[in-house]
């Protein structure tokens, strides 16, 4: 039965995890998502699950590797710095076509950088995943619930895609408090894929998981398989949310902590006499590209919030596509943009 | 389709094992990592073990193993066949699993991973070949290259300046409490090969057991690279490469434990 908790992001993101189904966990530590693998620790054994401390994040992806090719449920978590050093196992669970789970909190950066808030891994997120032609799919929650509750989905879909899934928070989110509704905690599905390695072989065709081919036309092949997951995925996983004036002035795009400083942001804006409208993304990869061009067309200007200098910004303008103004309101290095700042942006630019 | 089986007289003695496929290998002529495969694969057969192994192929010469061993495999990236080979075994501990290394994939770019793998004592097996160059980038120095030789990124011949000295796997390996098995081996002379084997044997025999980590070093060698004839180049290993690298068995907690019970 569902149950009401004060929970943090972290914490949301390790049980929205078990919940959802994910058995097996492979991380390292490093702030400020420790109290995910701290929760998986004490957690997942008691449910015949397993917890390893890898060496190194670049072990953890591979240990993740190994688990996905068995079939099995698995995640990691991170942040930025950690999720640089996995970007190598990534690409290889990608041309590998692997499923799996993780979970980046950003702190600032580049370098050593910081632990404070920050959305600079957009980039990372979205066009990363190492070398090649692959990508994460990527989902940005704005609260403790969406955490919980897209991180559950999020193995289904890597499942279903063949393809690592990332959930992209930042520090805030990790470490803030709210209610969260938690369900009852399913069990993954007993049945393998066809794919997986491992069990008894015993008539069955030996299974090869493998992300070498030498010959161009077969990668090519391969490749096209994987970008034809990618156009299935921008029809059904496409997810965004926007409310806010219906005949706006200013189209505000803002995505996790960002958006959600927005929503009161467009409230002050209000009081000022101007009419916004947010689009928050939830889906990174794949973008919500045609309901911000649909808008695009019906406001005056654009409005892009994040904490990063002008990441997420590129994604907006190859929707709009020129057809008005796209501003940028960011600040980095692990600063909060505050409601204020922004409103005041959204009154400059009006 | 009078062939040798069919004929009532004549009966083959000596075929390919089952745990091999017949994919023709690309490895170069006098090179001894076919015998390596072929060792593992008699050992699958002998043990049964076959259906319920996956094989861990890495990056090196050995990068198509998963061609060669008719298992379920999975092709790991450069030096992460010991993290890979965890998630898979931590997933399905009912498995056997291997990994087959080559000394630039273990002994440099992933010395983490295999030396964090015997800490944690998981229960697979590394078969390490340690041909002292790395053979599929065209014979380049290793971690394992010897003091002097030769290799195209020590074209004076390895020195401490340059280089620093040749890094001694089982050695740093014989320390750790999480190692089941350990044994370095070579494949020069019938009777080596026989040695590597019980060896290689011995290594699956543990893992079954579940006594935790175990890993052979094969010196093997490499006459492409070591510009050598094959058989120079088995002697080279005799003369010269098995003073730097002892043929020795480590650890042998199999061994160990059937003392003990004895003992009682």
């Amino acid at each position: 039965m569902p149950e009401r908790q004060l929970i943090t992001g972290n914490e949301a993101a390790a049980e929205g995890a078990i919940a959802g189904g994910c058995r097996y966990f492979f991380g390292y530590p490093i702030t400020p998502q420790n109290k995910i693998p701290e929760y998986m620790s004490a957690h997942l054994p008691e449910i015949g699950g397993v917890y390893i401390q890898a060496e190194s994040e670049v072990a953890a992806i591979n240990m993740l590797y190994g688990a996905a090719a068995t079939g099995a449920w698995a995640m990691t978590s991170s942040s930025s710095p950690g999720i640089s050093l996995m970007q190598e196992g990534l690409s290889y669970m990608i041309g590998a076509e692997l499923p799996c789970v993780l979970v980046n909190m950003v702190r600032g950066g580049p370098g050593l950088g910081n632990i404070a808030p920050a959305q600079s891994d957009y980039w990372l997120a979205t066009r990363g995943a190492g070398h090649g032609d692959g990508r994460c799919l990527t989902f940005a929650p704005f609260s403790v619930q969406e955490i919980y509750d897209l991180i559950g989905q999020a193995f289904p879909i890597a499942q279903r895609y063949r393809n690592p899934v990332m959930i992209l928070a930042d520090a805030v989110l990790a470490s803030m408090r709210e209610p969260c509704v938690l369900r009852e905690r399913l069990d993954p599905p007993e049945e393998k894929p066809a794919w997986a390695v491992g069990g008894r072989r015993r008539g069955r065709q030996r299974n090869i998981v493998n992300s070498l081919w030498t010959d161009p036309p077969v990668m090519e092949e391969v490749n096209l398989r994987i970008q034809q997951r990618y156009e299935e995925a921008a029809q059904n996983e496409t997810r965004w949310t926007e409310h806010g004036a219906d005949a706006p002035e200013i189209l505000v795009c803002a995505y996790g902590i960002s958006a959600r400083i927005c929503q009161t942001a467009i409230e002050h804006a209000a009081e000022a006499g101007i009419a916004c409208r947010l689009i928050r993304p939830i889906s990174l990869f794949p973008f919500p590209t045609e309901v911000i061009a649909d808008w695009a067309q019906r406001v005056k200007k654009v409005l892009v919030v994040e904490l990063s200098m002008g990441q997420f910004i590129e994604d907006v303008r190859l929707a709009v596509e020129g057809a008005c103004p796209v501003e940028f309101f960011g600040r980095t290095g692990g600063v909060l943009v505050t409601p204020e700042e922004v409103a005041e942006r959204i009154i400059e630019i009006a | 389709m009078n062939t040798l089986a069919t004929t009532k007289t004549i009966q083959p003695i000596y075929t390919r094992p089952d745990s091999l496929t017949d994919v023709q290998m690309r490895y170069c002529p006098g090179c001894t990592h076919g015998i390596a495969h072929r060792l593992v694969a008699e050992v699958l057969d002998e043990l049964d073990l076959k259906d319920r192994t996956i094989a861990i192929a890495t990056v090196g010469c050995s990068v198509y193993a998963y061609e060669y061993f008719d298992t379920d495999a999975v092709q790991a990236a450069h030096g992460r066949g010991p993290a890979v080979a965890t998630g898979i075994k931590r997933c399905q501990p009912d498995t056997i699993v291997f990994t087959y290394q080559g000394d630039g994939d273990l002994a440099a770019i992933g010395l983490a991973e295999v030396l964090h793998a015997a800490a944690r004592a998981e229960n697979f097996t590394v078969v390490f070949i340690n041909n002292a160059v790395f053979g599929m980038t065209q014979g380049q120095m290793a971690p394992t290259t010897l003091m002097g030789q030769k290799t195209t990124t020590t074209p004076l011949g390895r020195s401490v300046e340059q280089g620093g000295y040749p890094l001694n796997i089982c050695e740093l390996l014989a320390q750790i409490p999480g190692v089941a098995y350990l044994a370095r081996e070579t494949m020069t002379s019938p009777k080596r090969v026989r040695h590597a084997k019980r060896s290689l044997k011995k290594a699956f025999q543990v893992q079954a057991a579940g006594l935790g980590f175990s890993l052979v070093e094969l010196i093997s060698s490499c006459p492409t690279w070591w510009h050598m004839k094959p058989l120079e180049a088995l002697q080279w290993i005799e003369d010269v490469m098995v003073e730097q690298y002892p043929l020795k068995v480590f650890v042998d907690k199999l061994e160990q434990g059937e003392q003990a019970e004895k003992n009682l």
